[in-house]
């Protein structure tokens, strides 16, 4: 079972129509991207059965809860699911306590033994007897997250927790979303429009966009297909799961280790061994027929050329593969000339910066 | 001060206005809810019939509610059959005419605090597991509260005060269907005005004690609120 998440739905209000048909991975984050109006959102309510497409087909592993064929429609409150919704929606009559018990109370399971590792992973025990009115944006989203994982739901569906909420809050969350990541071995849907949530926490990846679904596979390999709008964006980058080998103390650099090769990086706290998500820019990326000789750049690696699109801007989008990791570069069309490039070159691609995402 | 016959208005008016603020409860807030969620093409239709009795003299709907309820009007002739006798003229149908003539004062509330509550707090619930029913009980009514108190003070306010539907409906019927203002104004009719004065004056007392608790703890204008 590699695909254990069906959802096939066919929703159609007149001036919209989301149609789509997707096999998701059981485990890890697969985010939903799209501009808003792509239908990401609908989609995320069809799963949960707060909204009820006409034709749909949705398993989650192994259980069916929606076949229209069979006039199948298991309601909301029937399936196992956590959903945080972009408004914490906390109910604003209880405490904090009572918000996290609501739903416990109703799965016959008042104690839960995992509640109070939750509640410390998301730093909140200090909140419990607070009603929703006296916290702030940030603390209220997390007691939503807790209050969904309590149950401990089948999957978690989250619809763009993080939007409501000002830099400073979003940056008190994120870390605590990486950990669940690390924690959780449940599917969890995550919609959101931000590049830097996807690149930060997917680990799958399904553009979408006017209720199709545009692209979807794992993040590496989704982000650096050239026929999305995100390949094209200014903001484009390639996603890459390497690992710690060593530090070398002399020139305060951290060396990471990848499938296709070792990069350099400015030291980082982190034991050998220890696995990070690096974020290359298609920007920061340029691209030499000969390995350079002379650089200031670090990071010079083979690759191969694996796919070429021009955009009305003057500006080339190659995708290349570095060793098994594909990597984007944005060049200037003139450069895309001068080299000729051509897929299924051999060239030296020089990275020019990378950021690290946990 | 007050005599007897006095008192047993007092105590009238007061079985009245408690079994209708019951039955208006409990018939106003299923109607709410629905006036609240519908999409139907009936709900405009639906929304001036209840708040008919705001603008109607009491003397329109008691006419008609004495037409109705009578022996030759349509709901006086199933009573009949069932074996009820009529309505008009007795304590149930002093009942009836006021659940008529109060209820949009039970409704409107209702129907603004369940509006104002939105879809969020339902689909959370929902996402919790929580059923249709559940969910109504457990946080819709919470989170009316305000909607309930204003709906049920008004409502067995309202009742009390009525004069018009009643004098159509129930008559004057002593220890049956006697209420407060009919009282005061058999009092005024013979002159006695003292007697009058005591009743009208704790009417007066009543209703403004009323007001003034929902103005100070519910900190909103109930009749603004529902008038919107």
């Amino acid at each position: 079972m590699t695909n254990p998440i069906t959802a096939r739905f066919d929703l159609d209000y007149g001036s919209f129509r989301l149609n789509v048909d997707l096999h998701l991975p059981g485990t890890g984050i697969t985010v939903l991207f799209g501009p808003s109006g792509s239908g990401k959102t609908t989609l995320l309510r069809c799963i949960a059965g707060l909204q009820k497409a006409q034709q749909g087909l949705l398993a989650i592993n192994g259980e069916v809860w929606q076949d229209s064929e069979r006039g199948l429609f298991i309601p909301t409150h029937k399936r196992a699911l956590g959903y945080v919704f972009q408004e914490a929606n906390l109910f604003p009559h209880l405490t904090v306590k009572g918000n996290l018990q609501f739903g416990l109370k109703r799965i016959g399971n008042s104690r839960n033994h995992d509640l109070a590792h939750i509640l410390a992973l998301l730093g909140i025990e200090h909140l419990l007897d607070r009603t929703p009115d006296r916290l702030s944006g940030g603390e209220r989203q997390r007691i939503a997250i807790a209050r969904a994982l309590a149950l401990n739901p089948k999957i978690l569906l989250m619809d763009e927790p993080l939007a409501s909420l000002d830099f400073k809050r979003k940056q008190e969350i994120l870390p605590f979303l990486n950990d669940l990541h690390q924690e959780l071995n449940i599917p969890v849907i995550y919609v959101t429009h931000s590049q830097q949530e996807v690149a930060q926490l997917a680990d799958h990846l399904v553009i979408m966009e006017a209720g199709k679904v545009l692209a979807t596979g794992p993040l590496s390999e989704t982000l650096s297909r050239l026929d999305t709008p995100l390949a094209q964006d200014r903001e484009a980058s390639t996603v890459w799961q390497a690992k710690i080998i060593g530090h070398d103390d002399q020139f305060h650099l951290t060396n990471m280790g990848f499938d296709g090769g070792i990069i350099s990086l400015p030291t980082l706290v982190g034991k050998v061994g220890m696995p990070l998500r690096l974020q290359i820019h298609a920007r920061d990326v340029s691209i030499t027929l000969q390995a350079p000789t002379a650089t200031s750049i670090l990071n010079v690696l083979p690759a191969s050329v694996t796919g070429i699109v021009d955009d009305d801007s003057g500006q080339t989008v190659v995708g290349l593969r570095v060793g098994g990791q594909p990597l984007l570069a944005h060049i200037t069309q003139k450069s895309a000339r001068l080299l000729n490039l051509q897929i299924g070159m051999s060239v030296y691609v020089q990275i020019k910066g990378t950021s690290i995402l946990n | 001060m007050l005599n007897s016959a006095d008192i047993a208005t007092l105590w009238l008016t007061f079985k009245v206005a408690s079994i209708s603020t019951t039955i208006m409860l409990l018939l106003g807030t299923p109607l709410a809810w629905w006036l609240a969620r519908t999409a139907s093409r009936w709900k405009g239709i639906c929304n001036a019939v209840v708040a008919l009795p705001l603008v109607l003299p009491p003397t329109v709907l008691g006419f008609y509610l004495l037409v109705l309820l009578g022996p030759h009007g349509p709901i006086g002739k199933i009573t009949t059959e069932l074996g009820l006798g009529t309505l008009p003229f007795t304590f149930p149908g002093l009942v009836v005419a006021s659940v008529f003539y109060s209820i949009p004062f039970v409704v409107q509330p209702l129907q603004a605090s369940f509006t104002a509550i939105g879809e969020q707090p339902l689909e959370a619930a929902a996402t919790l597991r929580a059923g249709p029913l559940d969910t109504f009980l457990n946080v819709v009514v919470p989170l009316a509260k305000p909607g309930f108190m204003t709906g049920a003070i008004l409502g067995f306010a309202h009742t009390v005060g009525e004069f018009g539907v009643v004098l159509m409906v129930g008559g004057n019927i002593p220890d049956r269907t006697r209420v407060v203002s009919v009282q005061i104004y058999n009092h005024v009719e013979a002159l006695e005005y003292a007697e009058a004065h005591w009743l009208a004056g704790g009417l007066l007392v009543f209703s403004f004690t009323v007001l003034l608790i929902l103005y100070t703890t519910l900190k909103t204008h109930p009749v603004a609120h529902q008038l919107k």
